[in-house]
C-alpha cells in the first residue's frame, strides 16, 4: 500500500494482484491531470458493494416494477429502497424522480391528540439517493424553495434533506424527451458520493467522497481504475428559451390550445424533479374529531381546486392558463425570482402525459411568439 | 426540530365572539406580540385542516379574527365558543402600512369581508387630525350582511363613510348600488396626489381600480390586498404564487404599481 498526495487530496492506494503496476501508474498519470479516482466493480462486486452500504444506508433508487407501467405489459421504474444491488435499474430513466423521498406524496407532520401537537417521528438512518445528473441538478431547486424562499427554513423537507447524500446514475445516451443539455443538467461536477455506470455486466465508479473508499476497499472484483462518469453531450431534443416573455405572449390566446388537449390531470406536476407544492390535509381517528394527524400532500397547479379560496372563488380555472403558469414558472417566473432556470430538462412531464402535450413544444411555440412579437 | 418549527401552531383562548350576521362572526383571540392591519393567520381546526384568516382588528393582548361560514373550515370553527381554543400561527404577510395615508387625501373602497384586513387602517383614519379627507366606501350584498356595524357608526362620525349595499328589500333608506358608483362622486380636492386602499373580491378590485384611473389617481397611489389560497404562510406550498410573486411572502398587501403586471 503506497499514500500519494496530489492538490490537498490525499489518496491512499492499494495493490491489487497483477494489476497494481500498471494500474497504479495510470493512477498517478491521472492524478496530474486532474482527474479523480475509482473503481471497475464485476457484477458481485457491485452487489457486495451494496450489501456493505446497506449496513450504514438506506439506498433509494429506480427500480423497474414489471407490469405496472401505464398500458399493457409495460414496466415503471419508480424510485423505491432496495435491498440489495440487482434490484437497482441503471440502464433505463425513471418514471419518477427521486424528490419523492424529500418530498413525499403524503407525509405526516403532526400528530394531535386533544390539546397537544406532537411532530412526527422519521427513520434516521442515513439514505444513498441513486439519480441521474438532471435529477442532482433538480435538488438545488427544491433547496431553494424549501429552505431559501421567505425567512422560513422548511423543518420537514430539513430533516430529510440532512440525511441524504447522492450516487451519480451516469447516462450512457440520452433518453426519450430528454433536453439537459440546452438546460445545463446534464453535467455533474459535484454533488455526489461516487458514480456508477453500467457497461455490460460491469460497473464503473467514480469515487468523489473518500470517505466511501472504505467501502470499496477489499471487494472481491473491484479493481482500483480512472473512472470519469458518463454525460450526455447532446440531446436530440433541443429548447432555445427566449430571455424575455412581453406581457402579449403571456396574454396570447395561443395558451387556449391547452384548455381543450390538457385534461388537467397533474401527472406533469408529480413526476417533475422540480416542481414542489403541496396541501395541507388533516385526517382524524375518531368520530368525535380529537385525535389525528395532519399531512401534507403534493399538489398539482393543473388539478382543479389548487387555488379555490373560502367562499368558492378560484383562480386560472381554464387549462390553458394553467399550463401558461406552469410553463412560465418553469422558464421565466422561477428564474427573475431566484435568478436561474427552474427546469432541469428531464422530459418525464413529456414521457407522462397521456394526452402527448409537449413541453419542450410549448417553449418552442413561446420562442416563436416571443419574436413574433419583437418584430 | 421542536420550539422553531414553524409549522407547529399555538393554542389561543377564544375570548369573545361577536356575531355580525348568521354567516360571519369576530373571534377575539389571544395574542400577544408584533402584528398589522392586513397581516393574516394560519387558523387551524385539527379535524379539517387550516385557512388563512386576515386579522381584522388588534388590541392589548388580542387579534380578531373574522370569519365567514364557507367551505370545511370555517364551518368547523363556528362551532367553537367563547373559553375555549383554537390552533393559529402567524402573523404572515407584510400588511399595511397606516403611516403612508397621513396628511393626504384617502380613499378606501372595501367589499364584503374585504372589510376584515382593513378595518385597523379605517380605524387608524378615523383617528387621524384630517380625518374630514378620508373617504371610505364600504359595500356588502345586502343590508344583512354588513360586518362590524359599531364601527360603522362610529367610523360615520369621524370620516367620510359611503356605506352601499348591492341590493336591499323595499322600504330601505340607505345607499344602494355597487362600489364602484361612488368613486366618480368624491369630492376631492386633487385626486392625483391621493391614495387609495382597495380591497375585495377580484371583479370588484378590477372594475373600482378602473374608476380611480378614471378619477385620476396614479396606480403608484392605489394598495390593493390579495387574496390567495395558502397551505403554509411560508412561501413554500406555491398555491399563492402569481408570476415570481409569493403572495404570502411580498404581500398579500401590494402597490398596484407593482400588483397590476400580475397575470393569473
Amino acid at each position: 500500500m503506497s499514500v500519494l498526495k496530489n492538490k490537498n487530496r490525499l489518496y491512499i492506494q492499494h495493490t491489487i494482484k497483477n494489476y497494481s503496476v500498471n494500474i497504479d501508474r495510470k493512477y498517478c498519470i491521472f492524478m496530474r491531470e486532474g482527474v479523480q479516482m475509482g473503481y471497475i466493480l464485476k457484477e458481485e462486486a457491485f452487489s457486495e458493494l451494496i450489501g456493505r452500504l446497506l449496513d450504514s444506508y438506506r439506498i433509494f433508487a429506480p427500480v423497474r416494477k414489471k407490469g405496472a407501467g401505464r398500458f399493457t405489459d409495460v414496466d415503471a421504474v419508480i424510485y423505491d429502497f432496495v435491498k440489495s444491488g440487482d434490484e437497482i435499474e441503471l440502464s433505463a430513466k425513471s418514471d419518477y424522480a427521486p424528490k419523492e423521498f424529500l418530498t413525499p406524496l403524503s407525509e405526516t407532520l403532526f400528530y394531535f391528540t386533544e390539546e397537544e401537537v406532537k411532530e412526527a417521528d422519521l427513520d434516521t438512518k442515513p439514505v444513498l439517493v441513486f439519480a441521474r445528473s438532471c435529477d442532482i441538478h433538480s435538488l438545488k431547486r427544491l433547496d431553494q424553495i424549501y429552505l431559501n424562499n421567505g425567512r422560513e427554513k422548511d423543518p420537514f423537507y430539513q430533516r430529510r434533506r440532512d440525511l441524504i447524500s447522492c450516487v451519480l446514475i451516469g447516462c450512457s445516451h440520452s433518453y426519450d424527451n430528454c433536453f439537459c443539455v440546452s438546460m445545463d443538467s446534464n453535467r455533474c461536477e459535484d454533488g455526489y458520493v461516487f458514480s456508477v455506470d453500467a457497461y455490460g455486466d460491469e460497473i464503473r465508479s467514480d469515487v468523489r467522497d473518500q470517505s466511501f473508499d472504505e467501502f470499496f476497499k477489499g471487494i472481491i472484483g473491484a479493481v482500483k481504475a480512472d473512472v470519469v462518469p458518463r454525460f450526455v453531450t447532446e440531446n436530440e431534443v433541443k429548447v432555445d428559451i427566449p430571455d424575455k416573455i412581453p406581457m402579449s405572449v403571456i396574454k396570447s390566446d395561443f395558451w387556449d390550445e391547452y384548455t381543450t388537449r390538457c385534461i388537467g390531470c397533474g401527472r406533469c406536476n408529480f413526476v417533475c424533479p422540480t416542481c414542489t407544492c403541496f396541501s395541507m390535509q388533516d385526517a382524524y381517528y375518531t368520530d368525535n374529531g380529537r385525535a389525528g394527524e395532519r399531512r401534507r400532500v403534493a399538489a398539482s397547479c393543473m388539478v382543479d381546486g389548487y387555488t379555490d379560496v373560502a367562499g368558492g372563488g378560484s383562480y386560472r380555472k381554464k387549462n390553458g392558463e394553467r399550463m401558461r403558469f406552469k410553463v412560465l414558472h418553469k422558464i421565466s417566473d422561477f428564474k427573475k425570482r431566484f435568478g436561474y432556470q427552474m427546469c432541469v430538462g428531464c422530459g418525464r412531464c413529456d414521457d407522462v402525459c397521456p394526452e402527448y402535450i409537449s413541453f419542450t413544444n410549448i417553449i418552442k411555440k413561446t420562442g416563436e411568439a416571443c419574436r413574433e412579437a419583437e418584430s | 426540530m421542536n420550539g422553531n418549527n414553524p409549522y407547529l401552531p399555538f393554542s389561543s383562548t377564544i375570548l369573545d365572539v361577536i356575531k355580525h350576521t348568521a354567516k360571519e362572526y369576530t373571534f377575539r383571540m389571544a395574542y400577544t406580540g408584533e402584528v398589522r392591519p392586513g397581516q393574516f393567520f394560519e387558523v387551524s381546526m385539527p379535524k379539517y385542516g387550516e385557512a388563512p384568516i386576515s386579522v381584522s382588528g388588534i388590541g392589548d393582548g388580542f387579534v380578531d379574527l373574522t370569519i365567514r361560514k364557507v367551505g370545511r373550515v370555517t364551518n368547523e370553527v363556528f362551532e367553537k365558543y367563547k373559553g375555549q381554543s383554537l390552533f393559529l400561527r402567524g402573523p404572515y404577510g407584510n400588511g399595511f402600512d397606516v403611516d403612508l395615508y397621513r396628511d393626504c387625501e384617502v380613499v378606501v373602497v372595501a367589499g364584503g369581508t374585504g372589510v376584515s384586513p382593513v378595518r385597523g387602517v379605517i380605524s387608524a383614519l378615523s383617528a387621524m387630525p384630517d380625518a374630514r379627507d378620508k373617504y371610505v366606501i364600504a359595500g356588502f350584498k345586502s343590508p344583512e350582511d354588513m360586518l362590524f356595524k359599531d364601527d360603522l357608526a362610529e367610523w360615520d362620525k369621524k370620516l367620510n363613510l359611503c356605506l352601499t349595499v348591492d341590493g336591499a328589500p323595499e322600504g330601505y333608506t340607505g345607499k344602494v348600488g355597487l362600489v364602484t358608483k361612488y368613486i366618480e362622486g368624491l369630492p376631492l380636492r386633487d385626486p392625483s396626489a391621493a391614495k387609495a386602499v382597495v380591497v375585495g373580491p377580484p371583479p370588484m378590485m378590477k372594475f373600482t381600480i378602473i374608476e380611480l384611473q378614471k378619477k385620476g389617481f396614479a396606480d403608484s397611489n392605489i394598495t390593493v390586498s390579495h387574496e390567495r389560497k395558502m397551505c403554509c404562510g411560508l412561501g413554500k406550498c406555491g398555491h399563492c404564487r402569481v408570476n415570481d410573486t409569493y403572495i404570502c411572502l411580498d404581500g398579500p398587501v401590494f402597490n398596484y404599481a407593482e400588483a397590476r403586471n400580475f397575470v393569473d
